[in-house]
């Protein structure tokens, strides 16, 4: 339904040639993928596809070992806060939220990058201190309005249930000002109905023009949802397109049902990729990407 | 059977005779009419002689005037006879217990019990045998047994745990002592509130003054027990969570009241070796609190903190014009203080610069290892083993006093009557810094660059992911906290007259040391003001006072800091966080289906 649309809107995020070599294992082998604005897409693939690791190339956390992730045609520099700050924000698998902070001081948190007030402002506590405290307080609380949070603003985060954490940290992401969100499977564990409220808050994050890219397990979630998706199998994207086209695709039906076919990801590769990127992680001491393994 | 007092509100609910059986089975009249006695029996034993000789200290031998431990006991009795009497709901003592509990009762006689009986102890082992005491000590300790023993036949202020309805001994002994939170107190009008915080205050004053002013250890000891008790007493009184709302609500009534207070500790003190206690009491706090921010805020576990104390006091005696510094000049006060917060400002970069890319335990042993080099430093820059900038071990002497526009702190001054001695003087001056970094501490803390470091010490990388430059925002912290020591070490080498390397060890039998600081902020309370405050408090008058234990001492401490770990894990002053962190039962905004919706997490991710 995009392929119109897309003449018209820009480019937000264009991943290219993106490949991930840990040691002699390539988890991730020349992915391209273009994200445009005001654009839903979709990134599934079987357990071990190397979706995480592409995601974490995306957010800095991994550097590529080639290949170029352009953001709005700037390439993206190899630090997560530097790529939070170019645009781009996401969210964990794990929900990662500061879990003895308030609802409303995980927001702030989040306009960290859009705020300037350093340790002498904060000392000082100037007219301009006060104006920005305000200016965040209020945004915040426009966000947690958004995602329906704003009477739990003062409980601790640790003390929500599991649908409003999710929804709590897709506030926080937010509230970085991105221009593209990535979702890390923002639907695992919840139940039909916080599935379909998620669907509705993902709608009004894309409504008010922000790009957003899923990863996800729900395959009801993500072809209800996205205006395109793309399969990775194996480290290499098999598919890209829009539902009807992705869900026809016989060699999808296969890689996820299993069915034997050319190249199939065997039980013992897979087990090899995620070792080899579990491996990466404890060598790259500051880059503890791949939640899953936590 | 329960209390009626004007602003009961909750106390009836919680009283369910057939569940709550005390400790001691007694009808409540006739427990409540025996520990009143009691407490009076041994009000009235303190006006006797203990004892018949003036060689224990306090001179007990007086009849009719108390003296010395008898006063405590007059005191833990009078307060037992007053929670007691109020249990009777007469007007004008309801205040006391807006809970209308009794627990507060069986804690005041149990800590004049403790005192009493601390008291007929040290005189018969002092003296010599029990034949040293003198009726008036079987009096007062007779009574307060009676007290106790009536005290814990007094109806228990909360039904026991539904699944545990009939504990044993241990637990009901446990249980006796507890108490549930009193309801909301009325509203009272501002200016009554702002006298209740001054009222506290004061009270807050008055008991650490007598701590500090107690003459000899017996005293100090019986002090401490019944200080301990009742501040117990008057928390499970609820009064202390009155206090604490009222507090909060006048929070820059609060914070002036406090340092008033403290302002008016040199004029309670006319020894000067209790005003030099006081003076070296803040150093230790404040450079406490200056490791609140690294350790409380961000999450740092620093453990060689007092080597940027040493670098501030080592900058400030270099340029105090002392005869012995290397550099000969002598900086004005205020040049030295720069000078010295400078000093541990790039000390404190160029350490953290290359160790905070470490995390958690690697950190904690750079530290370590960065504060020990510092002391050895010290120690080889002597002229022998390497230039000769700081004298070696034998540190630079004769700092002379500080002359603040033409007031020289080295001498008494008499202010409104009252002579301020040299530690005194220091002691205020000293005042000045801590306020300094509490609003230092204050600010930050609340700020984006203190909810930046919050977010880090909870999650470092989900707070890079939110666009903090994690390296650079700890590296803040860590040059704040080094320069907030080195402010406070420039003082600290003018009121020690000297500075040496062995001053500036990890652990030590004098605070300030780094194994030391770092207790005083976790026993105080990590990431609060008043923790680290009242941490340090403890921890230097205890010793100080003490001296006969000092071969224990650190043997005490870490005993002292398990128990505490064990039962308060979040100190002594809970910031708020931490108390909804490590109590989840009984918090209002806990949801309850916070462990069913977890555990449906699990499973379907295990699925997913």
């Amino acid at each position: 339904m995009t392929t119109t649309t897309t003449a018209t809107t820009t480019t937000v995020l264009d991943a290219s040639d993106v490949t991930m070599r840990f040691g002699g294992l390539t988890a991730v082998r020349s992915v391209d993928l273009t994200v445009n604005s005001g654009e839903i897409v979709g990134l599934i693939g079987p357990n071990g596809a190397g979706k995480t690791t592409f995601f974490n190339c995306l957010t800095g956390l991994y550097v590529p070992t080639s290949g170029t992730v352009k953001y709005k045609g700037t390439v993206l520099p190899p630090k997560p806060h530097l790529v939070t700050q170019a645009g781009i924000a996401r969210t964990f698998q794990n929900i990662r939220l500061f879990a003895n902070m308030t609802v409303l001081e995980n927001v702030l948190v989040g306009r960290h990058t859009r705020t300037k007030e350093g340790l002498w402002s904060a000392l000082l506590r100037g007219p301009g201190f006060h104006r920005a405290e305000a200016a965040s307080h209020a945004r915040a609380m426009e966000l947690l309005e958004f995602v329906g949070l704003e009477k739990k603003a003062e409980h601790l985060a640790r003390n929500l249930p599991y649908g409003e954490q999710r929804k709590l940290e897709i506030a926080r992401a937010l509230a970085s000002e991105p221009g593209l969100l990535l979702l890390d499977e923002p639907t695992a564990g919840m139940n039909p109905q916080e599935t379909r409220a998620t669907e509705e808050l993902v709608f009004g994050i894309r409504d008010k023009g922000i790009a957003v890219l899923v990863i996800e397990h729900d395959m009801r979630f993500i072809f209800n949802l996205c205006d395109r998706v793309a399969v990775l199998v194996q480290g290499e994207k098999l598919v890209e397109g829009d539902s009807a086209t992705v869900q026809g695709d016989e060699r999808v039906v296969a890689a996820y049902l299993g069915e034997p076919f050319e190249n199939a990801p065997g039980d013992e590769e897979v087990a090899e990729v995620e070792a080899a990127e579990a491996h990466a992680e404890t060598t790259t001491d500051a880059a503890p990407g791949k939640e899953n393994d936590r | 059977m329960t209390t009626k007092t004007p602003t009961d509100n909750t106390a009836d609910i919680t009283k369910s005779p057939t569940t709550a059986a005390p400790l001691i089975p007694l009808p409540p009249a006739v427990a409540r009419i025996t520990t009143v006695a009691g407490s009076a029996v041994a009000l009235v034993g303190t006006f006797l002689a203990w004892t018949w000789t003036p060689e224990f200290p306090g001179d007990l031998t007086v009849t009719g005037y108390p003296g010395g431990l008898q006063v405590l006991t007059l005191i833990g009795a009078t307060l037992t006879l007053l929670f007691g009497l109020s249990g009777y709901g007469i007007r004008g003592l309801g205040w006391l217990t807006p809970g209308g509990t009794n627990s507060p009762v069986v804690l005041l006689a149990l800590g004049t019990l403790g005192t009493t009986g601390y008291a007929m102890g040290a005189i018969s082992d002092e003296l010599g045998g029990l034949v040293n005491l003198e009726p008036g000590a079987w009096i007062s300790g007779i009574g307060s047994l009676v007290a106790v023993i009536a005290a814990f036949g007094l109806p228990v202020d909360r039904p026991y745990d539904e699944n545990d309805s009939a504990p044993g001994l241990w637990g009901r002994l446990r249980h006796s002592l507890t108490a549930p939170d009193p309801g909301r107190a009325k509203d009272l009008p501002a200016w009554a509130e702002i006298l209740i915080i001054a009222a506290g205050f004061g009270i807050g004053l008055y008991v650490f003054a007598y701590g500090i002013g107690t003459e000899y250890s017996e005293l100090f000891v019986g002090f401490l027990i019944i200080a301990g008790f009742g501040f117990t007493a008057v928390a499970r009184a609820g009064l202390l969570k009155r206090l604490s709302a009222l507090t909060t609500k006048h929070r820059n009534v609060t914070v002036a009241a406090a340092f008033a207070a403290a302002i008016c500790f040199p004029f309670t003190q006319t020894n000067d070796q209790f005003a030099l206690i006081g003076a070296n009491i803040l150093i230790f706090a404040t450079v406490a609190l200056g490791l609140n921010v690294v350790v409380g805020l961000a999450g740092l576990l620093d453990l060689g903190y007092v080597a940027f104390l040493g670098v501030g006091a080592y900058a400030a005696a270099l340029v105090s014009g002392s005869p012995q510094s290397t550099i000969g000049v002598h900086f004005p006060f205020w040049a030295a203080v720069l000078t010295g917060a400078a000093a541990s400002l790039i000390f404190g970069v160029v350490i953290g610069a290359p160790t905070l890319r470490l995390r958690g335990d690697y950190l904690a042993i750079v530290t370590l290892g960065f504060g020990e080099i510092f002391r050895i430093t010290m120690n080889n820059l002597n002229g022998n083993s390497g230039p000769d900038v700081t004298n070696g071990s034998n540190g630079i002497p004769n700092i002379p006093d500080l002359e603040i526009f033409g007031f020289n702190l080295g001498l008494p001054h008499d202010v409104l009557g009252h002579q301020l001695t040299r530690s005194a003087n220091y002691y205020l001056l000293m005042l000045l810094f801590t306020a300094v970094v509490v609003t230092v501490f204050r600010r930050s803390a609340d700020s984006r660059i203190g909810r930046a470091w919050v977010a880090i010490r909870e999650d470092e990388t989900a707070a890079t992911a939110m666009g903090i430059n994690g390296f650079r925002l700890k590296l803040l912290a860590f040059a704040l906290g080094a320069t907030l020591a080195g402010f406070a070490g420039t003082v600290q080498s003018h009121v020690s007259y000297s500075v040496t390397p062995e001053q500036y060890q990890f652990a030590g039998s004098v605070p300030p040391n780094s194994a030391f600081l770092l207790a005083a902020v976790i026993l105080g309370g990590m990431g609060t003001i008043s923790g680290p405050l009242i941490g340090a408090s403890l921890l230097y008058l205890i010793p100080a006072k003490l001296q006969f234990m000092a071969d224990y001492q650190l043997l005490l401490f870490g005993i002292a800091l398990m128990l505490l770990m064990r039962f308060r894990p979040e100190g002594l002053v809970a910031d708020r966080r931490k108390q909804l962190e490590f109590h989840e039962a009984g918090q209002l905004d806990v949801p309850e289906a916070t462990a069913l919706s977890e555990g449906a997490t699990g499973v379907a991710k295990a699925g997913a």
